[in-house]
Protein backbone atom coordinates (compact mmCIF):
# COMPACT_ATOMS: atom_id res chain seq x y z
CA UNK A 1 0.00 0.00 0.00
CA UNK A 2 1.58 3.25 -1.10
CA UNK A 3 1.00 6.40 0.87
CA UNK A 4 -1.05 9.14 -0.60
CA UNK A 5 0.72 12.47 -0.39
CA UNK A 6 -2.18 14.27 1.25
CA UNK A 7 -2.36 11.59 3.94
CA UNK A 8 1.33 11.98 4.60
CA UNK A 9 1.10 15.75 4.94
CA UNK A 10 -1.94 15.43 7.20
CA UNK A 11 -0.20 12.82 9.37
CA UNK A 12 2.86 15.03 9.67
CA UNK A 13 0.82 18.03 10.71
CA UNK A 14 -0.99 15.92 13.28
CA UNK A 15 2.25 14.66 14.76
CA UNK A 16 3.65 18.17 14.96
CA UNK A 17 0.57 19.39 16.80
CA UNK A 18 0.77 16.46 19.22
CA UNK A 19 4.42 17.27 19.93
CA UNK A 20 3.59 20.88 20.66
CA UNK A 21 0.71 19.90 22.93
CA UNK A 22 2.86 17.45 24.90
CA UNK A 23 5.58 20.06 25.25
CA UNK A 24 3.10 22.66 26.41
CA UNK A 25 1.63 20.29 29.00
CA UNK A 26 5.13 19.53 30.22
CA UNK A 27 5.93 23.21 30.46
CA UNK A 28 2.68 23.88 32.29
CA UNK A 29 3.32 21.09 34.80
CA UNK A 30 6.83 22.31 35.53
CA UNK A 31 5.67 25.91 35.87
CA UNK A 32 2.89 24.83 38.21
CA UNK A 33 5.31 22.92 40.43
CA UNK A 34 7.73 25.82 40.61
CA UNK A 35 5.14 28.47 41.36
CA UNK A 36 3.42 26.37 44.00
CA UNK A 37 6.48 25.35 45.91
CA UNK A 38 8.28 28.70 45.85
CA UNK A 39 5.81 31.49 45.51
CA UNK A 40 8.43 34.12 46.29
CA UNK A 41 9.83 33.95 42.80
CA UNK A 42 6.70 34.56 40.79
CA UNK A 43 7.75 37.98 39.49
CA UNK A 44 11.20 36.77 38.60
CA UNK A 45 9.67 33.79 36.88
CA UNK A 46 7.37 35.95 34.77
CA UNK A 47 10.22 38.34 34.05
CA UNK A 48 12.49 35.57 32.85
CA UNK A 49 9.71 34.07 30.76
CA UNK A 50 9.08 37.46 29.12
CA UNK A 51 12.79 37.87 28.50
CA UNK A 52 12.98 34.50 26.76
CA UNK A 53 9.94 35.29 24.63
CA UNK A 54 11.17 38.75 23.59
CA UNK A 55 14.64 37.40 22.95
CA UNK A 56 13.17 34.76 20.68
CA UNK A 57 10.99 37.25 18.84
CA UNK A 58 14.05 39.38 18.07
CA UNK A 59 15.90 36.24 17.06
CA UNK A 60 13.01 35.25 14.84
CA UNK A 61 12.91 38.57 13.00
CA UNK A 62 16.64 38.44 12.37
CA UNK A 63 17.03 34.70 11.92
CA UNK A 64 17.62 35.00 8.17
CA UNK A 65 20.42 37.53 8.58
CA UNK A 66 21.98 35.49 11.38
CA UNK A 67 21.89 32.22 9.44
CA UNK A 68 23.14 33.83 6.23
CA UNK A 69 26.04 35.64 7.83
CA UNK A 70 26.95 32.70 10.06
CA UNK A 71 27.41 30.52 6.99
CA UNK A 72 29.15 33.30 5.04
CA UNK A 73 26.54 33.28 2.27
CA UNK A 74 26.63 35.94 -0.44
CA UNK A 75 23.85 36.97 -2.88
CA UNK A 76 23.91 34.87 -6.06
CA UNK A 77 24.69 36.95 -9.13
CA UNK A 78 21.75 36.61 -11.57
CA UNK A 79 24.06 36.33 -14.60
CA UNK A 80 26.70 34.04 -13.14
CA UNK A 81 24.17 31.71 -11.52
CA UNK A 82 21.56 31.93 -14.27
CA UNK A 83 20.50 28.29 -14.03
CA UNK A 84 20.04 28.48 -10.27
CA UNK A 85 17.91 31.60 -10.59
CA UNK A 86 15.87 29.97 -13.36
CA UNK A 87 15.27 26.86 -11.28
CA UNK A 88 14.14 28.96 -8.30
CA UNK A 89 11.78 30.87 -10.64
CA UNK A 90 10.33 27.61 -11.93
CA UNK A 91 9.72 26.11 -8.51
CA UNK A 92 8.12 29.34 -7.26
CA UNK A 93 5.68 29.31 -10.15
CA UNK A 94 4.78 25.71 -9.31
CA UNK A 95 4.39 26.45 -5.60
CA UNK A 96 2.58 29.75 -6.11
CA UNK A 97 4.92 31.71 -3.82
CA UNK A 98 6.93 34.88 -4.47
CA UNK A 99 10.56 34.36 -5.41
CA UNK A 100 12.88 34.36 -2.38
CA UNK A 101 16.31 35.96 -2.35
CA UNK A 102 18.95 33.57 -3.63
CA UNK A 103 22.32 33.14 -1.90
CA UNK A 104 25.49 31.15 -2.50
CA UNK A 105 27.34 29.58 0.42
CA UNK A 106 31.01 29.05 -0.37
CA UNK A 107 31.60 25.47 0.81
CA UNK A 108 32.55 22.22 -0.91
CA UNK A 109 29.97 20.33 1.20
CA UNK A 110 26.81 19.86 -0.91
CA UNK A 111 23.96 21.33 1.08
CA UNK A 112 21.22 23.97 0.97
CA UNK A 113 19.04 25.81 3.42
CA UNK A 114 16.07 28.13 3.54
CA UNK A 115 15.47 30.85 6.07
CA UNK A 116 13.11 33.75 6.67
CA UNK A 117 10.01 34.18 8.74
CA UNK A 118 7.44 33.98 5.93
CA UNK A 119 7.27 33.43 2.15
CA UNK A 120 7.52 37.19 1.53
CA UNK A 121 10.75 37.51 3.53
CA UNK A 122 12.41 34.26 2.59
CA UNK A 123 15.94 33.49 1.46
CA UNK A 124 17.38 30.34 -0.03
CA UNK A 125 21.07 29.48 0.04
CA UNK A 126 22.87 26.67 -1.76
CA UNK A 127 26.52 25.72 -1.40
CA UNK A 128 28.96 25.83 -4.30
CA UNK A 129 29.50 22.11 -3.65
CA UNK A 130 25.82 21.45 -4.30
CA UNK A 131 25.88 23.22 -7.67
CA UNK A 132 28.89 21.11 -8.65
CA UNK A 133 27.31 17.70 -8.06
CA UNK A 134 23.64 18.22 -8.94
CA UNK A 135 22.10 18.20 -12.38
CA UNK A 136 19.17 20.45 -13.24
CA UNK A 137 16.40 18.11 -12.10
CA UNK A 138 18.11 17.27 -8.84
CA UNK A 139 18.68 20.95 -8.18
CA UNK A 140 14.98 21.46 -8.83
CA UNK A 141 14.19 18.80 -6.22
CA UNK A 142 16.46 20.44 -3.65
CA UNK A 143 15.00 23.91 -4.28
CA UNK A 144 11.47 22.50 -4.05
CA UNK A 145 12.33 21.00 -0.65
CA UNK A 146 13.57 24.40 0.53
CA UNK A 147 10.56 26.27 -0.89
CA UNK A 148 8.38 23.72 0.93
CA UNK A 149 10.11 24.65 4.22
CA UNK A 150 9.30 28.28 3.51
CA UNK A 151 5.72 27.60 2.52
CA UNK A 152 5.15 25.36 5.56
CA UNK A 153 6.32 28.15 7.90
CA UNK A 154 8.95 25.91 9.44
CA UNK A 155 11.01 28.87 10.60
CA UNK A 156 8.11 30.03 12.74
CA UNK A 157 7.50 26.55 14.09
CA UNK A 158 11.13 25.90 14.98
CA UNK A 159 11.40 29.30 16.65
CA UNK A 160 8.37 28.53 18.78
CA UNK A 161 9.82 25.14 19.64
CA UNK A 162 13.15 26.73 20.53
CA UNK A 163 11.40 29.33 22.69
CA UNK A 164 9.41 26.69 24.55
CA UNK A 165 12.56 24.64 24.99
CA UNK A 166 14.37 27.66 26.37
CA UNK A 167 11.55 28.27 28.83
CA UNK A 168 11.66 24.69 30.08
CA UNK A 169 15.40 24.85 30.69
CA UNK A 170 15.00 28.22 32.37
CA UNK A 171 12.31 26.91 34.70
CA UNK A 172 14.47 23.91 35.53
CA UNK A 173 17.41 26.10 36.50
CA UNK A 174 15.15 28.34 38.51
CA UNK A 175 13.69 25.36 40.31
CA UNK A 176 17.05 23.85 41.19
CA UNK A 177 18.40 27.16 42.47
CA UNK A 178 15.35 27.68 44.62
CA UNK A 179 15.82 24.21 46.12
CA UNK A 180 19.29 25.19 47.24
CA UNK A 181 18.57 28.68 48.53
CA UNK A 182 15.82 28.68 51.07
CA UNK A 183 12.89 27.43 49.10
CA UNK A 184 12.13 24.89 51.82
CA UNK A 185 11.35 27.63 54.29
CA UNK A 186 8.40 28.67 52.19
CA UNK A 187 7.00 25.25 51.57
CA UNK A 188 7.15 24.32 55.24
CA UNK A 189 5.15 27.45 56.05
CA UNK A 190 2.33 26.12 53.99
CA UNK A 191 -0.35 23.85 55.39
CA UNK A 192 -0.14 21.07 52.87
CA UNK A 193 3.32 19.70 53.59
CA UNK A 194 2.61 16.43 51.85
CA UNK A 195 1.52 18.13 48.64
CA UNK A 196 4.63 20.27 48.75
CA UNK A 197 6.80 17.18 49.08
CA UNK A 198 5.12 15.52 46.11
CA UNK A 199 5.63 18.68 44.07
CA UNK A 200 9.29 18.76 45.03
CA UNK A 201 9.74 15.17 43.89
CA UNK A 202 7.92 15.85 40.61
CA UNK A 203 9.98 18.98 40.14
CA UNK A 204 13.23 17.12 40.72
CA UNK A 205 12.34 14.41 38.25
CA UNK A 206 11.30 16.98 35.68
CA UNK A 207 14.46 18.94 36.34
CA UNK A 208 16.62 15.95 35.57
CA UNK A 209 14.87 14.91 32.38
CA UNK A 210 14.07 18.42 31.07
CA UNK A 211 17.11 19.08 28.89
CA UNK A 212 17.03 15.59 27.41
CA UNK A 213 13.32 15.93 26.79
CA UNK A 214 13.70 19.34 25.14
CA UNK A 215 16.42 18.09 22.81
CA UNK A 216 14.38 15.01 21.91
CA UNK A 217 11.23 16.98 21.15
CA UNK A 218 13.09 19.53 19.11
CA UNK A 219 14.87 16.90 17.05
CA UNK A 220 11.67 14.90 16.57
CA UNK A 221 9.77 17.93 15.29
CA UNK A 222 12.66 18.83 13.02
CA UNK A 223 12.65 15.31 11.57
CA UNK A 224 8.92 15.42 10.95
CA UNK A 225 9.29 18.75 9.16
CA UNK A 226 12.01 17.24 6.96
CA UNK A 227 9.69 14.46 5.88
CA UNK A 228 6.96 17.00 5.30
CA UNK A 229 9.24 19.25 3.24
CA UNK A 230 10.30 16.21 1.18
CA UNK A 231 6.69 15.28 0.55
CA UNK A 232 5.50 18.80 -0.25
CA UNK A 233 8.62 19.43 -2.31
CA UNK A 234 7.82 16.35 -4.35
CA UNK A 235 4.26 17.57 -4.71
CA UNK A 236 5.41 20.98 -5.96
CA UNK A 237 7.44 19.47 -8.80
CA UNK A 238 5.28 16.32 -9.12
CA UNK A 239 8.58 14.54 -9.54
CA UNK A 240 9.73 12.70 -6.38
CA UNK A 241 12.58 11.01 -8.28
CA UNK A 242 14.38 14.32 -8.73
CA UNK A 243 14.56 14.90 -5.01
CA UNK A 244 15.26 11.23 -4.31
CA UNK A 245 18.26 11.29 -6.65
CA UNK A 246 19.44 14.52 -5.08
CA UNK A 247 19.23 12.97 -1.61
CA UNK A 248 21.19 9.93 -2.79
CA UNK A 249 23.91 12.29 -4.04
CA UNK A 250 23.87 14.19 -0.75
CA UNK A 251 24.39 10.89 1.04
CA UNK A 252 27.27 9.84 -1.23
CA UNK A 253 29.00 13.22 -1.16
CA UNK A 254 28.37 13.89 2.48
CA UNK A 255 30.80 16.30 4.11
CA UNK A 256 30.35 18.29 7.30
CA UNK A 257 29.62 21.95 6.65
CA UNK A 258 31.84 24.23 8.70
CA UNK A 259 30.09 27.12 10.40
CA UNK A 260 26.82 25.23 10.79
CA UNK A 261 25.61 25.11 14.37
CA UNK A 262 23.05 23.32 16.48
CA UNK A 263 20.80 26.41 16.22
CA UNK A 264 20.47 26.34 12.44
CA UNK A 265 21.02 22.66 11.66
CA UNK A 266 17.30 22.10 11.14
CA UNK A 267 17.30 24.51 8.19
CA UNK A 268 19.50 22.42 5.95
CA UNK A 269 18.32 19.82 3.47
CA UNK A 270 20.84 17.28 4.82
CA UNK A 271 22.41 17.27 8.24
CA UNK A 272 25.35 19.69 8.10
CA UNK A 273 27.30 17.65 10.67
CA UNK A 274 29.79 14.83 10.22
CA UNK A 275 28.64 11.23 9.81
CA UNK A 276 29.55 10.24 13.37
CA UNK A 277 27.04 12.64 14.78
CA UNK A 278 24.30 11.23 12.60
CA UNK A 279 24.85 7.63 13.60
CA UNK A 280 25.59 7.91 17.30
CA UNK A 281 22.41 9.63 18.40
CA UNK A 282 19.64 9.12 15.87
CA UNK A 283 17.08 10.17 18.47
CA UNK A 284 18.73 13.54 18.70
CA UNK A 285 19.28 13.95 14.96
CA UNK A 286 17.62 16.94 13.30
CA UNK A 287 17.34 14.95 10.07
CA UNK A 288 15.94 11.46 9.43
CA UNK A 289 18.31 8.92 7.86
CA UNK A 290 18.65 9.79 4.18
CA UNK A 291 17.87 6.24 3.06
CA UNK A 292 14.57 6.39 4.89
CA UNK A 293 13.74 9.72 3.23
CA UNK A 294 14.54 8.28 -0.21
CA UNK A 295 12.44 5.24 0.59
CA UNK A 296 9.45 7.40 1.54
CA UNK A 297 9.80 9.45 -1.62
CA UNK A 298 9.73 6.31 -3.74
CA UNK A 299 6.55 5.20 -1.99
CA UNK A 300 4.74 8.47 -2.67
CA UNK A 301 1.77 8.55 -4.97
CA UNK A 302 1.51 11.92 -6.65
CA UNK B 1 -44.18 35.24 14.91
CA UNK B 2 -44.41 33.45 11.58
CA UNK B 3 -43.32 36.62 9.81
CA UNK B 4 -40.21 36.92 11.97
CA UNK B 5 -39.20 33.32 11.31
CA UNK B 6 -39.79 33.85 7.61
CA UNK B 7 -37.72 37.05 7.64
CA UNK B 8 -34.86 35.37 9.48
CA UNK B 9 -34.95 32.54 6.98
CA UNK B 10 -34.84 34.92 4.03
CA UNK B 11 -31.95 36.88 5.54
CA UNK B 12 -29.99 33.66 6.10
CA UNK B 13 -30.57 32.54 2.52
CA UNK B 14 -29.44 35.92 1.21
CA UNK B 15 -26.28 35.80 3.34
CA UNK B 16 -25.51 32.29 2.10
CA UNK B 17 -26.04 33.49 -1.46
CA UNK B 18 -23.63 36.37 -1.06
CA UNK B 19 -21.02 34.14 0.58
CA UNK B 20 -21.22 31.57 -2.21
CA UNK B 21 -21.14 34.25 -4.89
CA UNK B 22 -18.03 35.84 -3.40
CA UNK B 23 -16.22 32.53 -3.15
CA UNK B 24 -17.07 31.78 -6.76
CA UNK B 25 -15.66 35.14 -7.81
CA UNK B 26 -12.43 34.53 -5.91
CA UNK B 27 -11.98 31.09 -7.45
CA UNK B 28 -12.74 32.35 -10.94
CA UNK B 29 -10.17 35.07 -10.46
CA UNK B 30 -7.59 32.47 -9.47
CA UNK B 31 -8.30 30.61 -12.70
CA UNK B 32 -7.88 33.80 -14.74
CA UNK B 33 -4.69 34.59 -12.87
CA UNK B 34 -3.38 31.06 -13.47
CA UNK B 35 -4.07 31.43 -17.16
CA UNK B 36 -2.34 34.81 -17.26
CA UNK B 37 0.77 33.17 -15.77
CA UNK B 38 0.84 30.54 -18.49
CA UNK B 39 0.34 33.26 -21.08
CA UNK B 40 3.36 35.19 -19.85
CA UNK B 41 5.57 32.13 -20.19
CA UNK B 42 4.17 31.18 -23.59
CA UNK B 43 4.93 34.68 -24.88
CA UNK B 44 8.44 34.39 -23.51
CA UNK B 45 8.87 31.22 -25.46
CA UNK B 46 7.54 32.77 -28.69
CA UNK B 47 10.18 35.49 -28.24
CA UNK B 48 13.01 33.03 -27.66
CA UNK B 49 12.31 30.75 -30.61
CA UNK B 50 13.37 33.11 -33.48
CA UNK B 51 16.67 33.79 -31.68
CA UNK B 52 17.28 30.11 -31.23
CA UNK B 53 16.45 29.29 -34.85
CA UNK B 54 18.79 32.05 -36.07
CA UNK B 55 21.66 30.71 -33.98
CA UNK B 56 21.12 27.13 -35.11
CA UNK B 57 20.82 28.25 -38.77
CA UNK B 58 24.35 29.61 -38.64
CA UNK B 59 25.67 26.10 -38.11
CA UNK B 60 23.04 23.81 -39.55
CA UNK B 61 21.54 25.69 -42.47
CA UNK B 62 20.22 22.61 -44.26
CA UNK B 63 17.79 21.61 -41.48
CA UNK B 64 15.35 23.87 -43.30
CA UNK B 65 12.36 21.62 -42.84
CA UNK B 66 12.55 21.74 -39.07
CA UNK B 67 12.93 25.53 -39.05
CA UNK B 68 9.86 25.96 -41.22
CA UNK B 69 7.82 23.62 -39.10
CA UNK B 70 8.79 25.50 -35.96
CA UNK B 71 7.91 28.85 -37.54
CA UNK B 72 4.51 27.55 -38.66
CA UNK B 73 3.69 26.06 -35.27
CA UNK B 74 4.84 29.20 -33.52
CA UNK B 75 2.45 31.42 -35.48
CA UNK B 76 -0.32 28.90 -35.00
CA UNK B 77 0.26 28.87 -31.23
CA UNK B 78 0.39 32.66 -31.12
CA UNK B 79 -2.94 32.87 -32.94
CA UNK B 80 -4.72 30.49 -30.56
CA UNK B 81 -7.79 31.98 -28.91
CA UNK B 82 -8.62 29.46 -26.20
CA UNK B 83 -6.72 27.19 -23.80
CA UNK B 84 -7.46 24.08 -25.83
CA UNK B 85 -6.06 25.42 -29.09
CA UNK B 86 -3.09 26.97 -27.33
CA UNK B 87 -2.36 23.71 -25.53
CA UNK B 88 -2.48 21.69 -28.75
CA UNK B 89 -0.25 24.00 -30.73
CA UNK B 90 2.20 24.40 -27.89
CA UNK B 91 2.45 20.69 -27.27
CA UNK B 92 3.32 20.17 -30.92
CA UNK B 93 5.81 23.02 -30.69
CA UNK B 94 7.45 21.34 -27.71
CA UNK B 95 7.82 18.12 -29.71
CA UNK B 96 9.35 19.89 -32.68
CA UNK B 97 11.77 21.80 -30.46
CA UNK B 98 12.82 18.49 -28.97
CA UNK B 99 13.64 17.18 -32.44
CA UNK B 100 15.57 20.39 -33.14
CA UNK B 101 17.69 19.81 -30.07
CA UNK B 102 18.20 16.22 -31.16
CA UNK B 103 19.51 17.53 -34.48
CA UNK B 104 21.89 19.84 -32.64
CA UNK B 105 23.63 16.80 -31.22
CA UNK B 106 25.24 16.34 -34.67
CA UNK B 107 26.90 19.75 -34.58
CA UNK B 108 29.60 19.83 -31.88
CA UNK B 109 30.57 23.38 -32.77
CA UNK B 110 27.05 24.60 -32.22
CA UNK B 111 26.86 22.78 -28.91
CA UNK B 112 29.92 24.70 -27.77
CA UNK B 113 28.52 28.06 -28.89
CA UNK B 114 28.02 30.22 -25.84
CA UNK B 115 25.05 32.04 -27.25
CA UNK B 116 23.39 28.74 -28.06
CA UNK B 117 24.03 27.39 -24.58
CA UNK B 118 22.46 30.49 -23.07
CA UNK B 119 19.40 30.17 -25.29
CA UNK B 120 19.14 26.48 -24.48
CA UNK B 121 19.15 27.21 -20.74
CA UNK B 122 16.58 29.98 -21.20
CA UNK B 123 14.33 27.77 -23.26
CA UNK B 124 14.63 24.87 -20.81
CA UNK B 125 13.68 27.22 -17.99
CA UNK B 126 10.76 28.60 -19.97
CA UNK B 127 9.52 25.12 -20.85
CA UNK B 128 9.65 24.17 -17.18
CA UNK B 129 7.87 27.37 -16.18
CA UNK B 130 5.17 26.63 -18.74
CA UNK B 131 4.61 23.15 -17.39
CA UNK B 132 4.61 24.35 -13.78
CA UNK B 133 2.27 27.24 -14.62
CA UNK B 134 0.06 24.71 -16.41
CA UNK B 135 0.13 22.45 -13.36
CA UNK B 136 -0.85 25.36 -11.15
CA UNK B 137 -3.56 26.45 -13.59
CA UNK B 138 -5.03 22.95 -13.83
CA UNK B 139 -5.13 22.71 -10.03
CA UNK B 140 -7.15 25.92 -9.69
CA UNK B 141 -9.41 24.98 -12.62
CA UNK B 142 -10.12 21.65 -10.95
CA UNK B 143 -10.93 23.44 -7.72
CA UNK B 144 -13.21 25.92 -9.49
CA UNK B 145 -14.98 23.33 -11.64
CA UNK B 146 -15.61 21.12 -8.62
CA UNK B 147 -17.14 24.01 -6.73
CA UNK B 148 -19.60 25.07 -9.42
CA UNK B 149 -20.86 21.51 -9.71
CA UNK B 150 -21.59 21.11 -6.03
CA UNK B 151 -24.99 21.79 -4.54
CA UNK B 152 -26.04 24.44 -3.57
CA UNK B 153 -23.18 26.37 -5.20
CA UNK B 154 -24.35 25.16 -8.58
CA UNK B 155 -27.58 27.18 -8.18
CA UNK B 156 -25.70 30.43 -7.67
CA UNK B 157 -23.20 29.51 -10.37
CA UNK B 158 -25.84 28.95 -13.02
CA UNK B 159 -27.76 32.09 -12.00
CA UNK B 160 -24.72 34.30 -12.50
CA UNK B 161 -23.24 32.51 -15.46
CA UNK B 162 -20.19 30.87 -13.88
CA UNK B 163 -19.14 28.38 -16.53
CA UNK B 164 -16.80 25.43 -16.32
CA UNK B 165 -13.28 26.15 -17.51
CA UNK B 166 -11.10 24.08 -19.78
CA UNK B 167 -7.97 22.39 -18.54
CA UNK B 168 -4.69 23.10 -20.25
CA UNK B 169 -4.00 19.54 -21.32
CA UNK B 170 -0.52 18.10 -20.95
CA UNK B 171 0.87 16.09 -23.84
CA UNK B 172 0.01 12.39 -23.51
CA UNK B 173 3.54 11.11 -22.91
CA UNK B 174 4.19 13.70 -20.23
CA UNK B 175 1.23 12.61 -18.18
CA UNK B 176 3.01 9.37 -17.43
CA UNK B 177 6.44 10.76 -16.66
CA UNK B 178 6.61 14.35 -15.56
CA UNK B 179 6.37 17.72 -17.24
CA UNK B 180 10.11 18.23 -17.03
CA UNK B 181 11.91 19.12 -20.21
CA UNK B 182 15.59 18.42 -20.53
CA UNK B 183 16.98 19.16 -23.95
Amino acid sequence: MRDNLYDLIAANKRKTVIFIIITSIFLGALGYAVVNVFNWGLIGYIGFALFIIIYNIILYYNSDKIALSATGSVPADPEEFKTLHNVVDEVCIAAGVPKPKVFITPSPAPNAFATGRNPKNASIAVTTGLLEVMNRQELQGVIAHEIAHVRNYDMLLMTVVAAIGGLIILLRDFFLRSMLFGGRRRSRGRSSGQLGLILIVIGLVLAIIAPIFVALIRAAISRQREYLADASGAYITRYPQGLAQALAKLRDHHKPLKRASQSNAHLFIASPFGKDRINVASWFATHPPIDQRIDRLHKLVI
Amino acid sequence: MMIIILLVFIVLVVIAFIAIYNRLVVKRMRVDNGWAQIDVQLKRRYDLIPNLVETVKGYAAHEKETFEKIAALRSRAMGATNPKEAAEANNMLTQTLKSLFAVVENYPQLKANENFLKLQEELTATENKISFARQFYNDVVMDYNTMIQKFPQTVVASMFGFKEREFFEAPAEERETVPKVKF
